[in-house]
């Protein structure tokens, strides 16, 4: 999976390597910055009322 | 096969990576949001200045929060309401209960490690210790006088006599409630204190 991905990224490696960075980079922003947002109401790992 | 064990493998690894991230977030992210509403929340309690009791719309600030035993910079906004968008705001007032220094039971739920963990350490409260809460029209300074753990059912400890719900109070009481144990649902932690004084402000 990841070497298909590293194969079809362009230029050197060093190119390469900045071009996964960024992939990287991007995919972490979109899951802290929309995803987990949405999937936090579903942890009760910090309920602090009492009753229902 | 290989490729296909290779793909599950590196599956599995990127899955753990996001569950990784997901609780940094749930650790850490969530604070931002916090501190962004705990700004305004706290702006707006400097700005008023009621000279008697007024009653706060949900989600509105209520009190500055304020526990010397938690550090000098230790102060929260209290905010009216406890669903789970005014929890993540600040401690959440609950809207039955009585107003800061009224008589009956003032009680306060926050949160214990997400959305900036107000209450992540007020297991460390012992007997005597001071709890103020600055409301627009007077500062009332309440004395911790116990802890107790219970189960998330136990609405005794709302009472306007912390437990025992059948007695009419005559005292100024104060509850904060949290998780307990820390990263779980299963228990609340409860600290109790009653008013020791009020100074009206503004004067």
């Amino acid at each position: 999976m990841y070497g298909r991905l590293w194969r079809r990224l362009p230029g050197s490696t060093a190119i390469r390597l900045l071009w996964a960075a960024v992939l990287a980079a991007t995919t972490a922003a979109v899951l802290w910055y929309a995803v987990f947002p949405l999937l936090e109401p579903a942890v009760t790992l910090d309920e602090v009322t009492i009753g229902k | 096969m290989r490729i296909a064990l290779r793909t599950v493998g590196e599956l599995s690894v990127t899955a753990g990576l996001i569950l990784m991230l997901f609780c940094a977030y749930l650790l850490w992210g969530t604070g931002a949001y916090t501190a962004s509403r705990q700004l305004l929340l706290q702006r707006a309690l400097a700005a008023g200045t009621a000279a008697r009791p007024v009653r706060v719309e949900p989600g509105g600030a209520v009190a500055l929060l304020r526990i010397p035993r938690l550090g000098r910079s230790y102060r929260y906004a209290v905010v009216e309401g406890v669903s789970a968008e005014h929890l993540k705001k600040g401690p959440g007032h609950y809207p039955g209960s009585a107003r800061p220094g009224e008589i009956g039971n003032f009680v306060v739920s926050g949160h214990r490690t997400t959305y900036a963990a107000p209450f992540n350490r007020i297991d460390e409260l012992e007997r005597d210790d001071e709890i103020i809460v600055e409301a627009p029209e007077a500062r009332y300074t309440y004395r911790v006088t116990s802890q107790d753990i219970v189960e998330p059912d136990e609405v005794e400890v709302l009472a306007p006599v912390p437990g025992k719900p059948d007695i009419r109070p005559i005292r100024a009481y104060l509850t904060l409630s949290t998780c307990h144990p820390e990263y779980s649902a299963a228990q609340r932690l409860i600290v109790y204190g009653v008013l020791k004084e009020s100074e009206p402000r503004g004067e």
